[in-house]
Parts: C-alpha cells; sequence; structure tokens
C-alpha cells in the first residue's frame, strides 16, 4: 500500500476536490491519500465525492483550523 | 441488444440540470455529471470563509445532486481558459460582468470535447427557453449549440420538445415524446416534475450561481482593472474580491478590511502577499494593503485601519505594519473621522 499526502490549505472549495480528484488519478487502487485543507467545507464535499466515485474515507479530523481526510482508492 | 448509449449532463447544482440528468436517465441512458469551475462559481465560497455562515450547510450542491441522482461527477479546472472568455466576450455583457452567452458556449464546448474524449455520445443541459435572457431566450439556444461546435449533440430534456430534433432523438438514443416543453421564467413545472421523480430537497439558487452576476462583486472586479490597467486576473484576486470590505481612498492602493474573524483568518493567509495592518492597542480587523502605496498612504491606512478598530474614538491607536518578508513597525495615529470615510472610496 502507497501512501501520499496532499497539501489543499488555503484552497477554497471545490478545489480540494479537484486537487484530490487529480491525485487520485495517479494512484491506484488500495493507495491512500491524506488530504489536508482550511476550508471546512472539505468535510463534506470529499466524502460525497469519494461516495459518488467509489472511494472510501478512512478518517475525517479537524485540529487548529486545518481538516485532514485519509482516503482509500477504490478499484 | 443495442448498445447502451452514454450522455455527460452539465451539473450546476440547481434543480433544472438534475431534472434534465433524470430525464435521460430515466430512458436507459447512462449519464455522468460535468461541472466547470471558473472560479467566480458561488457554490462553498464565501460560505467557507464567513463565520456568521457556519451554521449553514457547506454542501457542495453540484457533488449533492450527483449524489442524488446516483452518478459519477467530473469537477474540471478552468480557472485559465474561462480568462479569455470574461476579458473577451465575444456576445458581450449581461446586466454586471456576467458573459452568460460566452459562458455557455464555452461550457459546451468543453463538454463536446469531453464527450469525444471519454467516448459518450451527447450532452445534456438544464436549459429552458426564456428563463434567463441572455442565454437561454429561443433565439440565443442555436448559437449556443452551433458556436460550441456540438451542433445536434446538444439536448435540452426539458424544452426539447420546442427546438429542431437532435441526434439523440432523430436515432431513436432517446425518446422525444418522453422529454419537456418547458418554457419561461415559472418554477412550477420543475417542481411540479421533482416532486415526480420524488425529489423533496433541492437548491434554490435566488441570483444565479456565478458571482460575475452581483452588482458589487462586478463593481470591485471592474475597479481591479481600473487600477492595474489592464483585464486580467490570477485567481487569488478574484478569490480576494469574495472577501471584505474594498476600500480604495487613492488610485494606486486599495485596502481590504477583514469584516469578522473567518475572514480575518482567510486574509492572514495571504500575509506573506501584501502589506498588512492591524491595530496592536485595541480590538480590531486585520486590513491587507493591494498596491504600491507611498510613506504618506501608509499612514492614511493606518488611519483607516484605526477607523474599523475599537479605538475608533480613542486620540491615538498603535497600528503594526507588517511586510511581507515579515518585519514590522508600529505607528501612532489618530483614527478617521467617519465624515473624514469619503464615500466614494468604498468599492
Amino acid at each position: 500500500m502507497h501512501k501520499e499526502t496532499l497539501n489543499a490549505r488555503r484552497l477554497l472549495c471545490p478545489l480540494p476536490v479537484i486537487r484530490t480528484q487529480d491525485k487520485v488519478k495517479q494512484l491506484k487502487a488500495g493507495d491512500q491519500l491524506e488530504v489536508i485543507c482550511t476550508d471546512p467545507g472539505v468535510m463534506q464535499d470529499i466524502p460525497a465525492w469519494c461516495r459518488i466515485n467509489g472511494h472510501k474515507v478512512l478518517e475525517t479530523t479537524s485540529r487548529n483550523h486545518e481538516y485532514i481526510i485519509i482516503l482509500e482508492v477504490g478499484a | 441488444m443495442s448498445k447502451q448509449r452514454k450522455a455527460v449532463a452539465l451539473i450546476s447544482g440547481g434543480l433544472d440540470s438534475m431534472l434534465a440528468a433524470k430525464t435521460v436517465m430515466e430512458q436507459g441512458v447512462h449519464v455522468e455529471g460535468i461541472n466547470f469551475f471558473t472560479g467566480f462559481c458561488v457554490e462553498g465560497h464565501t460560505h467557507a470563509i464567513r463565520e456568521k455562515d457556519k451554521a449553514k450547510p457547506k454542501r457542495n450542491n453540484s457533488l449533492w445532486v450527483a449524489e442524488q441522482l446516483g452518478i459519477k461527477l467530473h469537477i474540471v479546472d478552468v480557472i485559465e481558459e474561462y480568462k479569455n472568455v470574461l476579458i473577451n466576450p465575444k456576445h458581450g455583457y449581461g446586466s454586471h460582468m456576467n458573459p452568460c452567452l460566452d459562458c455557455k458556449i464555452f461550457m459546451v464546448n468543453k463538454a463536446k470535447q469531453w464527450i469525444v474524449e471519454n467516448d459518450f455520445d451527447f450532452i445534456i443541459t438544464g436549459e429552458v427557453i426564456g428563463q434567463r435572457p441572455m442565454s437561454q431566450s429561443k433565439s440565443k439556444m442555436p448559437i449556443v449549440a452551433k458556436q460550441s461546435g456540438a451542433d445536434d449533440l446538444l439536448l435540452r430534456p426539458l424544452c426539447a420538445k420546442n427546438l429542431p430534433l437532435t441526434l439523440p432523438e432523430l436515432e431513436g438514443w432517446v425518446d422525444r415524446e418522453k422529454l419537456h416543453d418547458i418554457t419561461g421564467r415559472s418554477r412550477k413545472p420543475q417542481m411540479a416534475m421533482a416532486e415526480q421523480f420524488g425529489f423533496d430537497d433541492y437548491a434554490q439558487p435566488a441570483g444565479g450561481c456565478c458571482f460575475l452576476t452581483d452588482k458589487y462583486y462586478s463593481a470591485k472586479l471592474v475597479d481591479l482593472w481600473k487600477s492595474q490597467g489592464s483585464k486580467d486576473y490570477e485567481l487569488d484576486d478574484v478569490m480576494l474580491l469574495k472577501v471584505g470590505r474594498h476600500i480604495r481612498p487613492q488610485a494606486n492602493f486599495k485596502l481590504i478590511v477583514a469584516r469578522e474573524e473567518g475572514e480575518g483568518r482567510f486574509l492572514h493567509g495571504y500575509k506573506k502577499d501584501f502589506i498588512s495592518m492591524n491595530c496592536s492597542s485595541h480590538p480590531g480587523p486585520l486590513v491587507l494593503l493591494d498596491g504600491s502605496p507611498s510613506a504618506e498612504d501608509l499612514y492614511l491606512a493606518a488611519r483607516i485601519t484605526a477607523r474599523y478598530s475599537q479605538g475608533r474614538d480613542a486620540e491615538q491607536v498603535d497600528i503594526i505594519v507588517a511586510n511581507p518578508d515579515g518585519s514590522e513597525r508600529t505607528l501612532q495615529v489618530k483614527p478617521l473621522k467617519k465624515e473624514e470615510m469619503l464615500k466614494e472610496w468604498h468599492i
């Protein structure tokens, strides 16, 4: 399993979703991606995008005005 | 067995595109959604920034619509390409800086490129004849189809019966009789259709889905172009136009004053790009200075910053002036009086 991190700080939705979408295209099924954002909207949008596109959200956390989502790339 | 046809639907997040996609899905066509991000989309942005909007749901309506329909959604970043649409609109602007007809032509053209690259058969939009004066009048609809290059691959299911036949209808990929003939600005037919499909929650955009239709936003964009002497912009420029009070006391600089904590936090992210000011002797907002202020201008800007602090009635307040490199100094200034704040400074 390969894991990567995407820095999406300062970006406002839907840009964190677009960057996540573009990054996921480069990954393989089963890989994990950690996305670090400052727009709280990602807590709704990235899980919604994952549900639509068959990826799995493993963890969501928020601390110090940062929002971190770890997802697993689907098949 | 006949081949299952595939269509891409332009999904704005509003009801019409949702109904258009659903109408075609009901006929057995495989539908996926596409949404173009121009940088001016209302979705999400300011709600994400402003504290006062924290109670509102922050869902992105295009993603939400796709989820309700059970379809994939492709969100495409067109920020760079869109600049030419906004700066040089062949068909001109609407009532503000909205190049609606050029925008629609651009998006349908992008969708046409997408269906070619992804082996899809046709394009769906939620357009309704007469719903919008600029891009959805009956005379403009053929212009969109022709100038986008989509021609008869563009199907508008909500008003198809009032338009010439398209290829999906001619080829029998969809049954024209099951399409619709909606016209005008009334929302009743769409609301009835939503009920029929079982959609009891959908976005009700009051002012469209684009900041360029907003009078105040457009004024700030025009001011930006005027101040820099050219019609150009970067994404950060258009983001900053959505945030704070914009005050231009001189042609060579303006202040962006955070209106509350959320905006202050957002503007804080730009401290490495702009001179910034904040009051250290009293509570007050973060202020960014955009432009090339002289030493005298900095003093005026500090007095304006003081005006927006809780020390506005004090004889003297301390204003920290921070440069993008992090160096700081403090100016002691007398806050500008209410009557000294000229109305024409406010953009």
